[in-house]
């Protein structure tokens, strides 16, 4: 109707472009654009490059105010602050130290091994939990702000290894009180395990938060999903006894050990294990009573080098991923 | 000359409507993908925006306004097409983004900050000016859950005018807050220019568009309907909301009586140019009887860019007995001392039947004409009309 020609409002009013309805008007030919700082916006999804990672780094601000607005939040509100934190790893000892004289359990030291594996555990059971609906979470920053989606999840990681640092102060107080004493080589171990840790976190992590826009269902998945693997990996229970156990056994010919060990949480925790609990093999009563894997520090290093590698295949793939979906995150939320 | 900060190129967005977004694996599996409905929020839109120059966007509710912004912020992926832009750019898409309530105020600033480009360096140095923009010294240790609205967007927007981006994206967080504060957030736009910013703005205030933007884009559907100068832009859209107005019909009756000119003339004798406040604004109407009519009421209105009538006369209320209408009859409606600030007004005007009220001949808001600024004014919200009849 406005376009009718002779609509008398118009008439001598034409605005310089007037209404095109059929879209035919031509672009004029783009003047150039300097290249400098270019950022182009297209409707391809831009692959992953390592330059993601400089861009990253020049958002790091909001990854670190996230990390430190979770933190504060988390804690601020409540009474006893961080204590909260240092509590978790206290109270899951106590029971489980309940549950093991039930049981039988006479692994010697035992706070030391549960706490070094439940740790590390912790880091990526929280991550994952929490990481899983970062984006939904702050659905209202998506929709209003540009930034890098990634470091949702990397802010969800964050603030776990935080806690992990916190938390890390009650198993220092159990190896004080219990003696046990760091071991060369075996605590160069640490460093590893904590790079595969993180590496295998991130990319397990952005896999879920990425599809966990899409469908709901991944956060209630990942909530039996850890349940199930947390009972799969020997941070209860002596890591020694279910090799004993696994390769001595007739099933799959004892090669069942083999495809217990390719859950790779199995390896990293060994490898916290074998770098802060002392001795894989100590000796009760008389009795040489092996905790650990029956593996050499170089072997352990070997496995955790290999759970590394693949951890970056997947990180790099995951990542991949979520580089991907992030680009619709705005309109799917 | 200057170079090209931003150039929209072709961009076109789709978005996928589905009756219930299947949100679950099961949904999804049990649903089919002809559920979806396509919606193009933007169709094949273009324009390039020079460096240090303010263009104003503007379109009806659901133009795609908002869609193109987050689009040129990146936060949408255009479905075709290419956005090229140069320069650190921060969007103003809401104010407070990232706001905790558990956190300070100072907590807040920080947060916030970090999401419009500023470093934890950069904001120490414009804290204080933050702080005192906002005016909540004395709040900035306390967590904003205590805080009223009022004090949320004031702290929003103080953050907001202290980014230091190249291109700055505004949707709409002007309009917040009472006129003075907004009379400072324009005051903070306009340094933004004077500082060769690049900015883009989105608002339905028609007259900050005019007052601030060097150019105007209107979108119609996702369609560039306009483009042009802010004047030009802001004229075609005010038509276009008039049009969609059911209400309103440009001009209808039954022709007994017709207008068959109107000219807007100043003081001076001139039809030519925009009007001095306390000028005298002369609206002439010749009217032509098709028929004979001996009922003729005639009247002529004004309406400011809001759509208030601000002057209103009418040969009946004047005491003005036209009589019997055959052949020409030229009527002057005068507005002495035009009491209205600067802008564009539309002239509306009416034949009707005195007896029965019918129209004859109404035009709607046809004629338009211009008051500039000027410093000694008087402003009246609705102006006296003198009213003469001559027989031609």
């Amino acid at each position: 109707m406005l376009d009718s020609p002779g609509c008398p409002l118009t008439s001598g009013f034409l605005p310089a472009v007037a209404s095109d309805p059929a879209g035919k008007h031509r672009r004029r030919r783009a003047p150039p654009i300097g290249t400098a700082d270019l950022v182009e916006r297209t409707s391809e999804s831009p692959h992953l490059r390592l330059g993601r990672l400089r861009e990253l780094a020049d958002y790091r601000e909001i990854l670190l105010n996230l990390i430190r607005k979770e933190l504060k939040v988390k804690y601020t509100a409540s009474v006893l602050g961080a204590v909260w934190s240092l509590l978790n790893p206290v109270v899951f000892l106590g029971v489980f130290s309940f549950v093991g004289v039930m049981l039988g359990n006479t692994m010697p030291n035992f706070p030391v091994y549960l706490l070094s594996g439940l740790l590390a555990w912790n880091v990526l059971s929280t991550s994952l939990q929490t990481g899983s609906t970062s984006v939904i979470d702050n659905a209202n920053l998506v929709k209003k702000v540009y930034f890098p989606r990634e470091i949702l999840p990397l802010s969800s990681i964050g603030v776990a290894l935080v806690d992990y640092v916190l938390q890390t102060v009650v198993l220092l107080l159990f190896m004080l009180a219990t003696g046990t004493g760091l071991s060369w080589p075996a605590v160069a171990l640490l460093p590893l395990a904590i790079v595969t840790l993180i590496v295998f976190t991130t990319g397990i992590t952005m896999w879920a938060s990425a599809l966990n826009v899409r469908y709901r269902d991944v956060q209630h998945l990942i909530g039996i999903g850890l349940l199930v693997w947390f009972w799969l990996t020997p941070i209860v229970y002596s890591s020694g006894f279910v090799q004993q156990k696994l390769q001595g056994s007739s099933v799959l010919d004892g090669r069942s050990f083999w495809l217990y060990v390719l859950n790779p949480m199995a390896i990293v925790i060994q490898g916290f294990q074998r770098a802060l609990y002392g001795d894989p093999a100590p000796v009760v009563d008389g009795v040489r009573q092996q905790v650990l894997f029956d593996w050499s520090v170089s072997e352990v290093a070997l496995a955790l080098l290999v759970v590394l590698t693949a951890a970056s295949v997947l990180l790099w793939f995951t990542w991949r991923l979520f580089f991907r979906m992030s680009g619709d995150f705005a309109e799917e939320l | 000359m200057t170079a090209v900060a931003i150039q929209v190129d072709g961009v076109s967005k789709r978005f996928r409507l589905y009756k219930e977004k299947p949100s679950s694996l099961k949904a999804r599996v049990l649903s089919s993908h002809s559920r979806a409905q396509d919606f193009w929020a933007l169709r094949d839109v273009s324009f390039d925006i020079q460096e240090g120059e303010s263009l104003g966007l503007i379109g009806h509710n659901g133009s795609g306004k908002t869609t193109l912004l987050k689009v040129i912020a990146g936060i949408l992926r255009p479905s075709a097409g290419v956005v090229r832009q140069r320069g650190r750019l921060a969007a103003l898409l809401e104010l407070g983004a990232g706001f905790h309530p558990e956190l300070t105020g100072e907590e807040n600033v920080y947060l916030n900050a970090s999401f419009l480009g500023l470093t934890r360096k950069d904001t120490d140095l414009v804290y204080r000016d933050i702080v005192e923009f906002a005016e909540l010294a004395d709040f900035m240790q306390t967590q904003v859950k205590f805080y009223s609205s009022g004090m949320l967007v004031r702290l929003g927007f103080a953050v907001a005018v202290h980014v230091d981006p190249e291109v700055l994206l505004i949707d709409e967080v002007l309009a917040v807050g009472d006129e003075a504060f907004q009379q400072r957030c324009l005051d903070r736009v306009r340094r933004f220019q004077r500082d060769g910013r690049t900015i883009i703005l989105v608002t339905h205030a028609l007259d900050t568009v005019r007052a601030i933007c060097d150019r105007a884009v209107m979108l119609d559907h996702g369609n560039v309907h306009a483009m042009g100068t802010p004047d030009e832009v802001v004229h075609e859209m005010r038509y276009v909301l008039l049009s969609r107005d059911p209400n309103f019909v440009p001009e209808h009756g039954s022709r007994q009586v017709e207008v068959s000119s109107v000219q807007l003339i100043r003081q001076d004798g001139s039809t030519e140019g925009a009007f001095a406040p306390e000028e005298d604004l002369l609206v002439e109407v010749e009217v032509r009887a098709n028929s004979p009519v001996d009922d003729l009421d005639a009247s002529m209105a004004i309406h400011d860019g809001t759509n208030l009538m601000r002057a209103i006369g009418r040969t009946s209320e004047a005491g003005i007995d036209l009589g019997r209408i055959e052949g020409k009859r030229r009527l002057r409606f005068r507005v002495p001392d035009l009491p209205f600030e600067a802008g564009r007004y539309w002239v509306t005007v009416g034949l009707e039947s005195a007896a029965t009220h019918e129209a004859y001949h109404v035009q709607t808001q046809r004629y338009w004409f211009e008051v500039v600024e000027s410093q000694q004014r008087r402003e009246e919200m609705v102006a006296r009309v003198e009213v003469e009849a001559e027989d031609l």
